[in-house]
């Protein structure tokens, strides 16, 4: 029996492009490739580290851009999902379109295929809701303060969408889930780390770490939501399936509102 | 800045506002090119939802909800006796800039109660999306309200700023406007949509020769009809819709239950139900019309001036159309294929695809997303067929219905249990 290799890879999509570049390159035929931090490999099998190589990367990156742009955007979309032997079934994808003349995408009926599509199609929706739910506080230093915690590894994905949308002011989106987070400084965006003392949820008292308008822009926000709501249609159950429970934490209309004075 | 006065007018101006069904930030094209705030560029996003389930994208307000007409529909009418407030210019610019910032919102839906005179209103409503587009270079999205009755200078001006237009048409019969609108003639309405209409042709004419052109209204312009006020059919409103989209080149036609809000001999009573089933029929309808080819006249006419409430109006055009049916997904052509109930456009487009590659099996089309439990019965496909297509049109549907858990269901039971 062949021994199965094992290549392990830093758990980014450069260094797992990397190690489909090594499976071609090396021939190597029995093959899984696993995070190196997750890895699970068995007794009779090698395990070797692959050193993420970019030029490499883009090499495979490219190649398959080649048969199929939309391709190696649902690949992409897929690996960020973070699924479960999400390397294996994409490198039997990857291997399917460098071997078949025909495009492979459209092959439907295939489970491989369209698992790919629907895995990419689950995390384009979380990148979408992202945007949306996204819920920035104004810091007292004047930054735009979100934190979330998407079921996907999204922020990749939202980063432009971001920095041109709010182009002239100061922001972060910090995921809590992954521990990163996107800076954008005014004029480019960079990777960050931070040593955050607790989540900031929706809670009624903001601390001193914000703005002193912030409080009160909530209210309004929280005023307005409920204020454009029709009580005679109400429809509790649609309005869950559009934003389900679990984001509801870092949603500002979703905070208790304090009652009008006087009202 | 005083927030609790603030606070006060958003609560009336947003309440008076929320009967404005649209809440659509999609469509436009305006780009961020100048490092400012914001940018609306293709697909429209909902930042929420309220707890009846409708989208939260725009700040939809009022600018101020005096109002010197009297419609009876309509709860601002000025004698209806309600708290009345006004925005000042700059609070409708602040709240909006500040929303936008914060992720809250794509932008700002403005509209308002009439003061003094059409033009007077209308002039006060640009004046809010000048100073956000020149004064804050903000580029998100702007829907304004076209006031009945506006002049043409000022029509243009608006769409020099708006992304959206929409005047609401609210009774689909000159008849019906006439008994509870007396105060406005259906060219008031007309007119300002014309206006846009024509500007828009121009723009995009003039936009070919020259790509500087200034933008008008690129997200078009778009109408809303109240349902259930005044005696009108399904068909008149299909209709009238049809007249719109066809005549006056409209983005969308919103359909709004009437909730009542008055009483008033003329209307249905206060407390009331809201015809929702009704509404949510006429937006399958029109679904059907602008993406699924059908043409009105397929879906009602003299014979049958009202959708079946019970089925969708695609079953219910194919139970009427049994000679058409069974169809082969492996060879069937798109425009049929999107006829057949259960399968939708997304599920037309995964047919055609997968069927290039392989004959789809019932196993295929049960991964696909799709709703089975109804298409079985209208389509043919590479498995042997299990499912006896002899059936009368009325049997079927007692089939399919008493097969699949509708959530309308409970408002049918009567008829239901008639066949258990």
């Amino acid at each position: 029996m062949e021994q199965a290799t094992i290549l392990l890879y830093d758990g980014s999509f450069n260094g797992f492009l990397t190690a489909v570049f090594k499976t071609y390159s090396d021939k190597i035929a029995t093959v899984d490739i696993q995070r190196a931090d997750k890895g699970q490999h068995g007794l009779f099998s090698d395990a070797v580290h692959v050193v993420t190589d970019t030029a490499l990367a883009q090499r495979v990156w490219h190649g398959i851009r080649k048969k199929s742009g939309q391709a190696i955007k649902e690949i992409y979309f897929a690996f960020l999902s973070e699924q479960e032997g999400i390397e294996r079934l994409l490198l039997s994808y990857i291997r399917r379109i460098f071997s078949e003349v025909r495009a492979v995408r459209s092959d439907l009926g295939n489970e491989m295929v369209l698992r790919i599509e629907q895995l990419a199609r689950k995390v384009g929706r979380e990148k979408h809701r992202m945007e949306a739910f996204v819920r920035f506080q104004l810091t007292a230093d004047g930054i735009y303060f979100a934190n979330i915690e998407p079921d996907f590894n999204v922020l990749p994905l939202i980063s432009r969408h971001f920095r041109s949308r709010y182009a002239d002011q100061e922001w972060i989106i910090y995921d809590l889930k992954r521990n990163y987070g996107l800076h954008y400084d005014g004029s480019c965006i960079s990777l960050i780390n931070m040593d955050l003392p607790k989540s900031f949820t929706n809670t009624l008292q903001l601390g001193d770490e914000f703005h002193e308008s912030e409080a009160s822009y909530q209210e309004l926000w929280g005023t307005y939501f409920q204020k454009t709501n029709i009580r005679s249609r109400i429809n509790k159950k649609l309005h869950e399936q559009h934003v389900p429970r679990r984001y509801w934490k870092y949603l500002s209309e979703k905070k208790p509102l304090q009652a009008l004075p006087g009202a | 800045m005083d927030y609790n006065r603030i606070r006060e007018k958003l609560s009336i101006l947003a309440d008076a506002a929320k009967y404005d069904v649209s809440c659509a930030s999609s469509g436009s094209n305006r780009k961020n090119n100048s490092g400012g705030l914001g940018n609306s560029t293709g697909m429209g996003i909902c930042h929420s939802y309220t707890e009846d389930g409708r989208c939260v994208s725009l700040l939809k307000i009022l600018l101020t909800n005096h109002c010197i007409f009297d419609c009876a529909y309509c709860v601002t009418r000025k004698s209806n006796d309600i708290p009345r407030a006004a925005f000042k210019i700059q609070e409708v610019v602040d709240l909006t800039i500040n929303f936008y910032r914060r992720n809250y919102i794509e932008g700002l839906f403005l509209s308002s109660g009439i003061f003094k005179s059409a033009d007077h209103t209308m002039e006060r409503l640009i004046a809010v999306a000048r100073k956000l587009r020149v004064e804050e270079n903000f580029n998100g999205y702007i829907h304004l309200k076209s006031i009945p009755g506006a002049s043409d200078e000022l029509m243009y001006e608006a769409g020099l700023y708006a992304d959206r237009l929409s005047v609401n048409i609210e009774i689909p019969t000159i008849s019906g406007l006439k008994l509870l609108a007396p105060d406005k003639r259906h060219e008031d309405f007309t007119q300002p949509m014309n206006k846009v209409k024509n500007e828009i042709i121009r723009y995009k004419d003039e936009l070919k020769v020259n790509r500087h052109t200034p933008k008008y209204a690129p997200a078009g312009q778009s109408t809303q009809m109240i349902v259930g006020a005044t005696g009108e059919s399904d068909r008149d409103i299909m209709y009238s819709a049809t007249h719109y989209y066809r005549n006056y080149g409209m983005k969308r036609v919103y359909y709004s239950g009437y909730i009542p809000v008055a009483s008033d001999d003329r209307l249905p009573a206060l407390g009331s139900q809201v015809p929702l089933v009704r509404e949510n029929r006429l937006y399958q309808a029109d679904w059907l019309l602008r993406f699924y080819g059908f043409s009105v006249k397929e879906l009602l006419d003299e014979q049958k001036p009202f959708l079946d409430t019970d089925i969708d109006p695609k079953l219910s055009w194919a139970l009427r159309n049994m000679h058409l049916f069974p169809v082969n997904v492996n060879t069937a052509d798109k425009q049929l294929l999107a006829r057949v109930p259960g399968i939708g456009i997304k599920g037309v487009h995964t047919i055609l695809k997968a069927r290039k590659h392989r004959a789809l099996t019932w196993d295929h089309l049960s991964r696909f997303q799709l709703a089975l439990n109804r298409a079985k019965y209208f389509i043919t496909c590479a498995s042997p067929d299990v499912y006896h297509r002899d059936r009368e049109a009325g049997n079927l549907k007692e089939l399919i219905l008493h097969q699949s858990r509708s959530k309308y269901r409970h408002l049918h039971a009567n008829q239901l249990s008639l066949f258990n």
